[in-house]
């Protein structure tokens, strides 16, 4: 299955939607307030709790974090992705909101508020002040974000099309500026092994038994 | 652009960069219409110029912005290599289950460990991982940390990596201790797991990716962190079992010293190299540095080119036999090694370092020398052509490819393709030419994306210079027979089963056969001593894949390019263990699994793809 071959030959009504090009805004400097170092920008994120953030300084400064994207509507793979990240979720336990933090972003601003976000976290029961949050904004900072986290495809085509969007989950721990990435579909011990792989707190990255 | 040489040779400082320029014609015409192109991404930040690791994503610059310029043929790599001395023991002893107490970190036992110690010829290395704080890249760039393997008895900081000469039939232990600032920040991470492309390793020596270990952190399949790991070499030949038990061709037994059997001598391999295999961070560890050679010979490439036995080839021996890496790394302004960790396309160097120098001068002899050139990567692929101060191109013979010696010398090459991982050995005869004579190396394939190389350019890229500045007496040969192949039977191509195995793009990521990477599952589970084809499949749109099998070299069977096949290069008729897969092409492999059973795997080895999910396990089960 490949996605470029597939937008070209017209699966999927939905992508077709998105077929025009358009000319994407280089990746710039990042732009955290205070932190020329930072690797990834200060962009304002409203959350599903309703508040907003500055996403490098209050959302991934110093922290080991899992950094997915979704949409609401999507019908393809955010659904099993999601579900996967909520075993990472159970596994993580008590680490999730301590230790480690993740954000899904939307892919659709527009569209998900963070209202509709707050109703897609419940219908996951993904509990508010779990250490995981979904994000909106503005949409073409959330772009801009989107593309410094490398979220992108090199192909227009494909990366202009939300219905195509990525299945890895950008995994870091930005007190060492060590980031790395984990397939969404993983087996959920796998993304948390790459998780512990990041965190300096864990000395056995293996979720399971070694073979 | 003309260079002119001044009296001493050196060139008089026209500074130029590598000559290409990232916003080029065919970027903009993948784009498309409108112009803006989208900059190749490298992350942004400013420069950690105060920090130890300052190297790291620096501020200012976008990804395409060219490395600070440099003026060429101002260092020189040494006349000749210095092999890593070994020691007679190594303190605590080696032992054959991992000893954790001692410091080791959780490996599993040692595979036929005291059957394949040679009691009268074996050798102990022992290598640290470190972070050296002042490698000199070249004069115009600060010094700054380069990551290498070093010697942990007599470290020598005028190297970029210490080059291990072993012999089939010297069985190799190799203590790989990881010293490596456990705080490091930036690119790259601070466990290692040593990969030896491509021995015959038995599996819990062969640096699987899931090995990864410090001694604060344990892998996913080790049970515990340590600060060292051995590596147990054997250096048998593929084929040990079914020599050893009579089903072997016996003109091809080998055998060592005591007259065990220890293989089939058609089953050498010669330029090995080891380097980093951590998971999802091999591209930021090898760019960092940790890659070195591993050369293997046997009584017929024996590495002594006045050798007097009959049998052996003569072949221009050390310090004649000179290994070259060839690494593309981008700096920023500030002329610090940069590497973009958030990009899925990782980072093309426009700096090509050799042996970690950027563009070196090595002075040669007026003689015969064998070069060992190597791809390391990360993504750059190379055409090498071999030119005159005037840029004609002048010809060389082509001996081995992926570290295998070819039936027979390809005389009259005039260029070198190198994929990542790619290795060949050439010979050049220097004799020719007056004391005085300038020649470069240069890379006439044109990249401007890690996807895939663009086309041939003239003059291209010179990365290396020669100077003949002395004469020398030269006994060594090429002879018109180097070494036999063992192709597979009629019999064996027909009864073969045959794997496919499709790379592929999904959700910006990669899958094999539409599945992600899984250190803990197999995804073929093969008996000992069988054999396959395997068919690698390259469908993924506009990518070139090189793809690495672990553990067998493997013979190229059958070529599809689009929907029609296609017929083999001469250099890629022997055995290799890179098959590069061009968009759209298909390869089939013939490979046997002999002699050692457990886990290893299958990868793309443009390391960023590998980092991104493009990697299978295997395993190969007893009978």
């Amino acid at each position: 299955m490949n996605t470029r071959r597939n937008l070209l030959l017209g699966a999927g009504a939905a992508a077709l939607g998105l077929l025009t090009w358009r000319a994407a805004p280089p990746r710039s400097a990042a732009t955290a307030t205070g932190d020329g170092d930072a690797l990834l920008p200060n962009t304002t994120v409203l959350a599903h709790d309703g508040r907003a953030y500055r996403f490098y300084d209050d959302l991934v400064r110093d922290k080991v974090v899992a950094i997915n994207m979704m949409y609401v509507q999507c019908s393809g793979v955010c659904p099993a992705m999601t579900a996967n990240l909520r075993r990472v979720q159970q596994m993580l336990g008590q680490r999730l909101g301590r230790d480690v933090y993740m954000y899904s972003i939307t892919l659709r601003p527009e569209q998900d508020r963070p209202q509709s976000l707050a109703a897609y976290a419940g219908l996951y029961r993904i509990e508010p002040d779990s250490g995981w949050l979904f994000l909106t904004g503005e949409p073409a900072e959330l772009l801009r974000l989107r593309r410094q986290i490398g979220f992108f495809d090199p192909d227009p085509l494909v990366d202009g099309d939300t219905a195509s969007h990525t299945g890895a989950v950008r995994i870091g721990n930005d007190r060492f500026r060590r980031w790395t990435m984990a397939p969404a579909l993983a087996e959920p011990g796998q993304i948390v092994a790459t998780l512990n792989h990041v965190d300096d707190r864990m000395l056995h990255t293996a979720h399971r038994a070694a073979t | 652009m003309k260079e002119k040489t001044t009296t001493n040779g050196m060139h008089d400082g026209i500074a130029r960069g590598a000559g290409e320029h990232p916003e080029s014609p065919a970027r903009r015409r993948f784009l498309g219409a409108g112009g803006a192109a989208l900059a190749a991404p490298l992350i942004l930040g400013a420069s950690h110029s105060a920090a130890k690791n300052g190297s790291d994503d620096s501020s200012g610059s976008s990804g395409s912005d060219p490395s600070p310029p440099t003026t060429p043929w101002v260092q020189y790599l040494p006349d000749a290599i210095v092999p890593l001395p070994h020691v007679s023991t190594l303190t605590p002893d080696c032992t054959e289950t991992a000893n954790v107490a001692g410091g080791e970190c959780g490996r599993n036992p040692h595979q036929r460990y005291a059957e394949m110690t040679n009691s009268v010829a074996h050798e102990n290395y022992e290598l640290r991982a470190v972070e050296r704080p002042d490698w000199v890249f070249h004069p115009a760039y600060p010094p700054q940390p380069l990551w290498c393997y070093e010697d942990a008895h007599h470290p020598d900081s005028t190297s970029a990596a210490p080059v291990v000469f072993a012999r089939y039939g010297h069985s190799v232990m190799c203590r790989f201790h990881n010293a490596l600032p456990q705080d490091h920040v930036g690119f790259g991470t601070p466990e290692i797991s040593v990969h030896l492309h491509n021995l015959h390793t038995p599996s819990e020596s062969d640096g699987f990716p899931g090995d990864y270990f410090s001694p604060l952190k344990a892998g996913p399949t080790l049970t515990e962190p340590g600060r060292f790991k051995d590596h147990f070499y054997p250096n048998v030949y593929a084929g040990y079992d079914e020599q050893r038990r009579g089903l072997g061709d016996p003109a091809f037994a080998a055998r060592d010293a005591n007259g065990n059997i220890i293989g089939d001598w058609r089953e050498a391999l010669g330029t090995l190299f080891y380097h980093d295999h951590t998971l999802d961070f091999t591209a930021p560890n090898v760019y960092r540095g940790l890659a070195g050679f591993y050369l293997l010979y046997d009584h017929l490439d024996s590495g002594d080119e006045n050798d007097p036995n009959p049998a052996a080839l003569r072949l221009p021996s050390h310090p004649y036999d000179y290994p070259l890496n060839f690494a593309d790394r981008r700096f920023d302004k500030n002329g610090r090694l940069v590497f973009d960790q958030l990009s899925p396309e990782g980072t093309l160097g426009d700096k090509i370092i050799v042996n970690g120098k950027i563009e070196p001068v090595l002075r040669v002899a007026a003689r015969k020398y064998r070069f060992r050139l190597l791809n390391s990567g990360p993504s750059r692929n190379y055409e090498f052509y071999l030119v005159t101060a005037r840029d004609k191109v002048e010809s060389f013979t082509l001996i081995a490819n992926d570290g295998n010696l070819l039936p027979a010398p390809l005389t009259g090459q005039t260029k070198a393709r190198l994929g990542v991982a790619v290795r060949a050995d050439i010979v050049v005869d220097f004799s020719k030419y007056p004391i005085g004579t300038e020649l470069y190396l240069v890379n006439r394939l044109r990249q401007d994306d890690t996807r895939k190389p663009d086309k041939l350019v003239t003059p291209g890229t010179r990365v290396l210079k020669f100077v003949v500045n002395r004469g020398a007496t030269d006994t060594s040969r090429v002879p018109a027979k180097l070494r036999p192949v063992r192709l597979p039977s009629a019999a064996e191509l027909k009864n073969a089963r045959v794997r496919r195995w499709e790379f592929d793009r999904k959700g910006g990521l990669w899958v094999v056969n539409d599945q992600l990477v899984d250190v803990h599952t197999p995804r073929a589970i093969i008996t000992e001593g069988g054999y396959e084809i395997w068919e690698l499949v390259n469908n993924s749109g506009g990518w070139l894949h090189p793809i690495h099998i672990h553990f067998e070299e493997g013979i190229i069977v059958g070529k599809t390019a689009g929907s029609k096949s296609a017929p083999l290069e001469a250099h890629e008729q022997g055995r290799k263990d890179v098959y590069v897969l061009e968009p759209g092409m298909s390869l089939r492999v013939f490979l046997r699994f002999r002699d050692f059973v457990g886990k290893y795997v299958m990868h793309c080895h443009n390391v960023i793809h590998e980092d991104h999910a493009m990697m299978v396990r295997w395993d190969i089960v007893k009978a």
